[in-house]
């Protein structure tokens, strides 16, 4: 139906042709922005209903003295349902960690929720389909889910910040919301969300239509196809300073896609600009002592990279 | 009556504290309005997430920012 209101758009109103570059790129365009843009509002608003039962305040206690392995598969999954920014990563930090949540679960936790966040899982589910967005949860989790316990294994308990130890946290009870109250705060959230990202999404498929209409088919399988080596840990890299523009980098990186980049690189791209960002590891660092920040840095990246050789190898 | 904003700096933070100074002025009374950014105090408060609002002690909201009207209600 959205296809049909594209091409009438283009074709009829406008008159370009289906076969000329400017009337591809346009419809392309149009096409695009009115999916992602439903798809955003209306699935983050139901996401933001479903994630108001799930405080951090809540989270933690489900996570408090679990056992490793179960506990970072919990840990992981309750990343991507419990809210969270990554301004306040220090306070749930400190909260899980004082609450008795292992350190090892608490990483499971910190490294799922930014990865697998609603943003780049819509983005990803409109852009390239659902199979595409299954592979990304699935290994964002496993990843997760592994940084984690080995994490947990290596006992760096004594590289946490020492006053994370003697913080107390206050009692405090959260007011339960009516269902109302719950619908207020996700409309709400929703459009706080689209005010956002809304511009940069906006841009990035114009700039998607424009590569999707204009560059050549194979422009990327020289050096970005799945035999190119350098590819992976380029794309980390250019990936790490993008952080939390997801909603950007998405349409680009599915025309790339299209245009001869390989899945696991682009895997790879889009976990380093989700889960490697730089100004939450300076956030971090009010927690956690430098090695043990370096050792959580080298861990991610290690795991993205694999994640990335992997899926080049499999697909 | 004592609002305090609870959060590290971060902008969210900024646009709670800019919804509730325009509650409290749109509603008339007299409040002080004050910014924790120590970890240990927000910690205090049994608050994970940022921004949060407290009136007179009392959490009453955390981890969004909410508006000037649902301010405006609990005032």
């Amino acid at each position: 139906m959205l296809q049909t209101l594209a091409d009438t758009l283009v074709y009829d109103l406008l008159g370009l042709s289906a076969q000329s570059m400017l009337g591809a790129a346009l419809n392309f365009f149009i096409y695009d922005s009115i999916k992602i843009f439903l798809m955003l509002s209306i699935i983050i608003f139901f996401v933001s209903i479903l994630r108001s039962y799930f405080p951090a305040e809540r989270t933690k206690k489900l996570l408090s003295h679990r056992r490793q392995f179960f506990g970072n598969i919990a840990a992981a999954l309750l990343g991507i349902v419990t809210p969270f920014c990554s301004c306040s990563a220090v306070p749930v930090f400190i909260g899980f960690i004082e609450s008795g949540v292992p350190l090892g679960i608490t990483f499971s936790f910190l490294i799922a929720s930014p990865m697998v966040n609603e943003v780049a899982v819509i983005m990803l589910w409109g852009l390239l389909g659902w199979k595409i967005m299954l592979i990304y949860i699935i290994s964002g989790l496993v990843i997760a889910i592994i940084a984690g316990i080995i994490m947990g294994r290596l006992r760096l308990e004594r590289f946490v910040q020492d006053y994370v130890y003697e913080m107390k946290l206050g009692e405090n009870e959260i007011a339960d919301q009516s269902l109302r109250e719950r619908m207020e705060y996700a409309a709400n959230y929703t459009r706080q969300i689209l005010k956002k990202v809304g511009l940069y999404v906006i841009i990035a498929i114009a700039i998607g239509g424009f590569i999707h209409g204009y560059a050549p088919e194979d422009l990327l399988v020289q050096y970005a196809g799945r035999d190119s080596i350098l590819a992976v840990p380029a794309a980390v890299l250019i990936g790490v300073p993008l952080y939390s523009n997801a909603a950007g980098i998405m349409p680009i990186i599915t025309v790339l896609i299209q245009k001869g980049l390989s899945l696991g690189t682009a895997l790879a791209f889009m976990m380093a600009v989700t889960a490697l960002s730089f100004p939450e590891m300076i956030i971090l660092r009010n927690v956690l002592k430098t090695p043990l920040l370096v050792i959580f840095v080298v861990i991610l990246f290690i795991s993205i990279m694999f994640t990335g050789y992997l899926f080049n190898f499999l697909m | 009556m004592k609002i305090e904003i609870l959060g590290m700096g971060c902008a969210k933070c900024k646009d709670l504290y800019m919804a509730a100074e325009q509650a409290v002025q749109e509603v008339g009374i007299e409040a002080q309005i004050n910014k924790v950014e120590d970890i240990k105090q927000i910690m205090q408060y049994g608050v994970m997430t940022t921004p949060a609002l407290v009136i007179d002690g009392k959490v009453r909201a955390a981890g969004k920012v909410i508006s000037k009207d649902e301010i405006k209600q609990m005032l």
